[in-house]
C-alpha cells in the first residue's frame, strides 16, 4: 500500500480516473438525463481524455501535474461540471506546489482545498443534492482514517466509501442547487450524478493508489496502470 | 433529425464562420476560439460588453455585437455553457483600458464559467464587473431553487447598457444601468413544439398535437406546465398577466414590449400574438411606448413565444433609442 503521493502515483490515479470515467459516461449520462441535461457522462469523458493528454509531460511537481488538469477539465468539460471540477484540482494544486513527493496528511490537505473550492464555486452545502453531498463524507471519513493512524491507501479508500455512502444517500433529497432544482419535488428518487462521479473518481484514485502501492512491494513494475 | 448541417460537430464552429464571413464590416471571430468580435476592437477608453451562451439562441449572442451594443459573444455547445478560457479570450480581447463588463444568464453553468473567467481576467490586471439577469418570471424565485433563468430580457440589458457604454460612462456606472435593466425587466415564454439538439438527434420532449408547455426557458427543456392548446388570446393574456403582476407593473407605466418568437413560427403569428398583447396592455392602464416582435432570442426550431416587458424611465428610454450598429439590432 502506497503511504506516501508521489508524481508517478498520482499521474496512475489521474489515468484511473479517466477510465473509471470513460467507463461508467453511459451511466453518468442516463443519471443526468432523469434530473438534469443528459450531458454529464459525456462532458466529463471528454475533459478527463484531454487531462489525459497533458498528463505525459513527465517533469514538474505535484502542484503543477494537478494544475494541467485542472486546466484541461476547466477548457474543455463546459457547463456547470467543468468549473466545479476544474476548481476542484485546482485548489488541491496549491498546497501541493514545489513537491514531489507527499503524505496522507498533505493530501488531506490538498483534499480540503478541494471541497472548500467546489463549496465555493457552487454555492452549495451539504443536503443539497450535489457533488458536495459526496465529497464532504469522504473528506470526513479521509480526515479519521488518518487521525486513527491509517496511510494514504487506507485513507483514500476510506475516503471513497464515505463519497458512495453520500452519493447513495442523495437518492432522498429534494434538488436546490443547478438545472435539477426546477423539477423540486420530482428531482426525488434519482441518485445525483454529480456526487456519483465524485464517487467514482475518488475510488479510481483509491484503487490506483493501493494497486500500485502492491506492485512497489512486490518489486513489480510501477506507474501506467489505470 | 434533419437539419441543413455537415457533421454534428461542425455546426457551431461553421455557424461562427459563415456569420463572421456574412457580417465582415462589423464582426470578426477571434482566431483559434469560439468568439466574435466588433471588427474595431477593442475601442480605446470605453467599458467594453462581453456575453454568451449556448449556441442555439440565434441571433443572440453574435447578433448582438457591434457599436452600440456588445464588443464580444462568446458561444459554446449547443444549450451548454462556453467554457472560461473562451470567455477569457473574448475579455482579453475586447478590454480598451477602461473594464469589461459581463452580461451572464441566470443558469448555474453559464455564471460559474463566467465568473471564473472573470477572476482569471482579474488577476491579469483586467478590471472586470458582472451582472447576472434572471428575468423568466415562470420559475419560483426562491430559497430552494437556483433562481429565475435568464431569457429573452437579457437582449434588452444588452441595448441598454451597451448604450451607456458609448456613451462614455464607466464601468460602475454601466454595471449600475445593466442592473436597473434587470430589475426592471420581466419574461415569460411558452412553446408549441420542443427542438432538436443536433447532437442528441432527437427532440427535447415529446408534446402531442393538441398541447402546449408553459413557462419554457431557452434550452429546450419542458415548461413548468403542460395544458391544451387554446386560441392566441387566452395564452397570451396568461402569460402577460404573470409578467405584469410579477413586478408589478402598474397604470401609467410605459413599457418596452417584445414579443420574441422561439424559432419556428411564423411572423404571422407572432404579430397575432402582439396584437393580443396590446390589448391586454391597453387594458391595464400600460403604455407599449416601443415594441419588438420577431425572433431575438431562440431555442433552435422550438415553435412558441415568449413575453417581455421591461419598465422605462427617462434614462432607460433614451439608452433604449440610442443607435445600434449590431448585426440583428440595427438602430
Amino acid at each position: 500500500m502506497a503511504e506516501e503521493m508521489d508524481l508517478e502515483l498520482a499521474r496512475a490515479a489521474i489515468r484511473a480516473m479517466a477510465a473509471a470515467i470513460r467507463e461508467h459516461a453511459q451511466e453518468l449520462t442516463d443519471l443526468d438525463a432523469a434530473i438534469g441535461d443528459a450531458d454529464h457522462g459525456t462532458n466529463m469523458d471528454r475533459g478527463f481524455q484531454a487531462a489525459l493528454a497533458r498528463l505525459d509531460g513527465g517533469q514538474g511537481d505535484l502542484g503543477g501535474l494537478l494544475r494541467d488538469v485542472a486546466m484541461a477539465l476547466i477548457s474543455t468539460v463546459g457547463g456547470a461540471s467543468g468549473p466545479l471540477y476544474g476548481t476542484a484540482f485546482l485548489r488541491a494544486s496549491t498546497p501541493l506546489a514545489g513537491r514531489s513527493a507527499v503524505s496522507a496528511a498533505e493530501v488531506e490537505k490538498a483534499l480540503a482545498a478541494a471541497v472548500e473550492g467546489v463549496r465555493e464555486r457552487g454555492g452549495a452545502a451539504p443536503g443539497e443534492k450535489t457533488m458536495v453531498d459526496a465529497l464532504v463524507p469522504a473528506l470526513e471519513r479521509f480526515h479519521a482514517a488518518v487521525e486513527q493512524g491509517a496511510g494514504l491507501a487506507r485513507a483514500l479508500a476510506a475516503a471513497a466509501e464515505g463519497a458512495w455512502q453520500g452519493a447513495r444517500q442523495t437518492v432522498d433529497l429534494v434538488a436546490t442547487k443547478g438545472r435539477a432544482s426546477y423539477l423540486g419535488e420530482r428531482s426525488r428518487g434519482h441518485q445525483d450524478p454529480g456526487a456519483t462521479s465524485s464517487a467514482l473518481l475518488l475510488q479510481a484514485a483509491a484503487r490506483a493508489l493501493a494497486g500500485e502501492g502492491e506492485r512497489r512491494a512486490a518489486g513489480g513494475p510501477g506507474g501506467g496502470a489505470g | 433529425m434533419k437539419k441543413l448541417i455537415n457533421r454534428v460537430e461542425d455546426v457551431v464552429d461553421e455557424m461562427l464562420d459563415g456569420f463572421a464571413a456574412a457580417h465582415a464590416d462589423r464582426v470578426r471571430r477571434l482566431e483559434g476560439t469560439q468568439v466574435i468580435v466588433r471588427a474595431d476592437a477593442p475601442v480605446r477608453g470605453k467599458v467594453a460588453l462581453v456575453s454568451g451562451g449556448g449556441s442555439g439562441h440565434e441571433p443572440a449572442h453574435a447578433g448582438y455585437v457591434g457599436e452600440g451594443m456588445l464588443d464580444a459573444a462568446v458561444a459554446g455547445a449547443v444549450f451548454t455553457s462556453p467554457t472560461p478560457d473562451q470567455v477569457l479570450a473574448a475579455i482579453r480581447a475586447v478590454d480598451g483600458g477602461a473594464g469589461v463588463l459581463l452580461i451572464i444568464k441566470n443558469y448555474t453553468g453559464d455564471v460559474m464559467n463566467f465568473e471564473m473567467a472573470a477572476e482569471m481576467a482579474r488577476a491579469e490586471g483586467i478590471r472586470v464587473e458582472q451582472v447576472v439577469v434572471a428575468d423568466d418570471v415562470a420559475v419560483e424565485n426562491s430559497t430552494f431553487t437556483t433562481g429565475r433563468r435568464g431569457i429573452a430580457g437579457t437582449v434588452l440589458v444588452h441595448k441598454i447598457a451597451g448604450a451607456a457604454a458609448a456613451a462614455g460612462r464607466s464601468l460602475d456606472e454601466v454595471k449600475a444601468v445593466a442592473e436597473k435593466v434587470i430589475a426592471s425587466v420581466r419574461s415569460m415564454g411558452m412553446a408549441l413544439s420542443p427542438c432538436t439538439v443536433p447532437a442528441a438527434g432527437k427532440p427535447t420532449f415529446e408534446l402531442a398535437e393538441d398541447e402546449v408547455e408553459i413557462g419554457i426557458g431557452i434550452h429546450g427543456e419542458p415548461g413548468v406546465r403542460r395544458e391544451a392548446l387554446r386560441p392566441a388570446r387566452e395564452i397570451v393574456a396568461e402569460l402577460a398577466a404573470k409578467v405584469l403582476d410579477d413586478l408589478p407593473f402598474q397604470r401609467g407605466d410605459r413599457v418596452v414590449a417584445l414579443l420574441n418568437g422561439m424559432g419556428a413560427t411564423p411572423l404571422s403569428e407572432l404579430y397575432v400574438a402582439y396584437h393580443e398583447l396590446r390589448a391586454v396592455l391597453r387594458e391595464r392602464g400600460v403604455e407599449a411606448a416601443h415594441s419588438l416582435v420577431g425572433e431575438f432570442m431562440t431555442s433552435l426550431e422550438m415553435a412558441g413565444f415568449s413575453v417581455t416587458l421591461l419598465r422605462l424611465d427617462d434614462e432607460l428610454e433614451r439608452y433604449f433609442l440610442a443607435p445600434s450598429q449590431a448585426v440583428a439590432f440595427r438602430r
